[in-house]
């Protein structure tokens, strides 16, 4: 078990590595100027000297390989570089926004695996009933939706027409304080649409395993028993459908990280994916560089998580085999 | 309906055999006549109508939809309608372009690996591994940002994360193929490296490729329609669906709501029609692989 997490890890950390040197490989491709993104509106007025001098200063002329092994080692020692958006060092915008971030993910999908189970089981149990056909359609109708599309929505409809929960931000506007309440209460709208942004794949990959579960012959064992069909589908059924997709989930952080991008900003989460959208607006390339790298990160730990769930949980995968 | 019937009477639930065949010839049938719509829409209303999409008409701005403006006005007083069969069609050209390369460059390097193997094959593994642990949206959003907004990157951005499944789709196929009889007999045959693979493999990929490139067509749509959204996609002036979902957000904040829902569901009933063919499509060239879970 150890010894396979230390292999996973070995191969994760050269990808990231690669990683970080796509990002500066491709920012030196593209036509972005870090002197001028920088200075901002003040390079217009600047004179041509002070320009030379802050693009000697933060070494723009070095090749791109040298800024590349710059940025790392300092990585190393926590200095991510300077955000220009926000006007605050990288690091510090990422511990301040990154609880706010998993808050929001993690909330959002315990309610779509809870939701899923539930929804995939009663589809799973009859299929082809009408519940199945309207649990399933409804399914690919929300993976084809867009997110940022049934957020609006959502806002339209929980905030605007009921006007039962706020459309955004973290706290209401009036407030000075950070609460409980308020945070959860501002909760609900991202994490519910963030969760039914998750929830098909959950719905389908459940009913799918439920039904094939439901066809083979352990079940038809505890039928023949007599045992009621509560326990069948629970007992049974559930448990060895459900198995597959749970350790699945750590292979679902890219999606997840591509809901949340729209969500937080639809909502104006304060979490790091609203800073990566507001980042990549404003080519502040320190923070975008960084969130981008951070977001590989979390998906090879997800990655990790799946795959050491899954020989954890299936006694037919042996970790030698890994 | 009365289905529910037996299933009160026995534990057991039979399977709706029949039934469920012929609800999948209709939704094969719903789905084909909903493509042939949409193209049909993207090709002939801009020619044929006489109206200009741009036409502002302050008079009339902000209208529900009634039946001069059947999906409503914008807040420029702009119908609805025809914003967004306008809107489709510049989604529609460059998912299918993004799809297109990404299918090419997919296939190529997908045949290229399985049909290569070796080091070839390890090495490129490792790319397609490497590129896929970037969440897609964010390297597009990325690539946009350095390249700025245009047609170009968005479709470049969408085309270089997409083409990655399409590769490993190909490659699984050509390795299952490398081992089949027919293979060894072109080979005992004497025929050349070259003439197997253009002959005998890309043939016998081609139609999971081409399933794989028309799935691709609505993903590229999504993703340039959140590119857009963001700020990040096509500039304002091309109104794709996402930049008319990004433009109505004042009006939608003021309470109306056929702006923000017409443009999406001019994502969604495409992507579910292209979705069923599809589906019906793979159960034709693999009637033994099981049914999966399809976009």
């Amino acid at each position: 078990m150890a010894r396979l997490a230390g292999r996973r890890l070995l191969f994760a950390a050269p990808v990231l590595l690669v990683v970080t040197f796509g990002v500066f490989a491709i920012a030196a491709a593209s036509p972005f100027d870090p002197v001028k993104a920088y200075a901002g509106t003040a390079a217009l007025a600047a004179d041509q000297e002070t320009l030379d001098r802050l693009r000697d200063n933060l070494g723009a002329d070095e090749p791109f390989a040298a800024r590349w092994w710059e940025w790392l080692t300092s990585a190393f020692t926590g200095d991510l570089g300077q955000s220009t958006v926000m006007r605050q060092p990288v690091a510090q915008v990422i511990g301040e926004r990154v609880v706010w971030s998993t808050l929001l993910c993690a909330v959002a999908l315990v309610a779509a695996v809870v939701l899923g189970t539930v929804l995939g089981v009663l589809a799973a149990r009859r299929p082809g009933s009408p519940l199945d056909r309207v649990v399933t359609s409804l399914s690919y109708t929300l993976e084809a939706a867009p997110t940022f599309w049934l957020g609006l929505l959502a806002v339209w409809l929980f905030a605007l027409q009921l006007g039962v929960l706020p459309a955004g931000g973290l706290t209401d506007t009036a407030s000075e304080q950070v609460t409980a309440g308020q945070v959860a209460s501002h909760l609900v709208l991202p994490a519910g649409v963030l969760a039914v942004s998750q929830l098909p794949w959950f719905v389908l990959y459940v009913r799918q395993g439920v039904g094939d579960a439901l066809a083979e012959d352990p079940v038809r064992g505890a039928r023949a028993r007599g045992l009621s069909e509560r326990t069948v589908l629970l007992g049974h059924a559930l448990r060895s459908g459900l198995l597959p997709v749970l350790t699945l989930i750590g292979s679902r952080v890219p999606e997840l990280i591509t809901g949340a991008l729209l969500v937080e900003t639809v909502f104006s989460w304060p979490g790091i994916a609203a800073a990566t959208v507001e980042a990549a607006t404003a080519v502040d390339f320190p923070l975008l560089a960084a969130l981008t790298v951070l977001a590989t990160a979390a998906v090879l730990a997800g990655n990790l998580l799946a795959d050491l769930l899954y020989g954890l949980f299936d006694p037919r995968v042996k970790f030698s085999d890994m | 309906m009365t289905c529910d019937a037996p299933a009160a009477q026995s534990a057991v639930w039979r399977s709706y055999g029949i039934r469920r065949r012929s609800t999948r010839t209709v939704r094969v049938r719903v789905s084909a006549a909903l493509v042939a719509l949409t193209v049909l829409a993207v090709l002939l209303v801009p020619p044929l109508a006489q109206l200009d999409q741009q036409a502002v008409d302050l008079a009339a701005k902000l209208q529900p939809p009634s039946r001069s403006h059947p999906f409503g006005t914008d807040d420029l007083g702009r119908d609805l309608l025809l914003r967004c069969v306008y809107g489709l069609r510049v989604s529609l050209l460059v998912g299918l372009v993004a799809a297109l390369v990404a299918a090419v460059v997919g296939t190529a390097v997908g045949a290229a690996a399985g049909a290569l193997g070796g080091w070839v094959d390890r090495a490129v593994m490792r790319v397609v591994d490497t590129l896929s642990s970037v969440p897609h949206l964010l390297l597009g959003i990325f690539v946009v940002a350095l390249f700025r907004p245009g047609v170009v990157p968005v479709a470049v951005s969408v085309a270089s994360t997409h083409w990655l499944s399409t590769a490993r789709i190909v490659r699984a196929e050509v390795l299952s193929l490398r081992s089949r009889p027919f293979i060894d007999a072109a080979v005992s045959g004497g025929a050349s490296r070259r003439r197997i693979a253009v002959r005998h493999l890309l043939p016998a990929v081609a139609p999971q490729a081409a399933l794989a490139a028309v799935l691709m067509v609505p993903h590229a749509m999504w993703h340039e329609s959140a590119l857009s959204f963001l700020g990040l996609g096509l500039p304002t002036h091309m109104a794709s669906l996402g930049n008319l979902v990004q433009g109505a957000r004042s009006s939608l904040l003021a309470g109306h709501w056929w702006p923000t829902l017409f443009p999406g569901l001019f994502i969604i009933v495409p992507t579910l029609a292209i979705a069923g063919l599809a589906g019906a499509w793979r159960e034709r060239i693999s009637p033994r692989r099981r049914s999966e879970l399809m976009l």
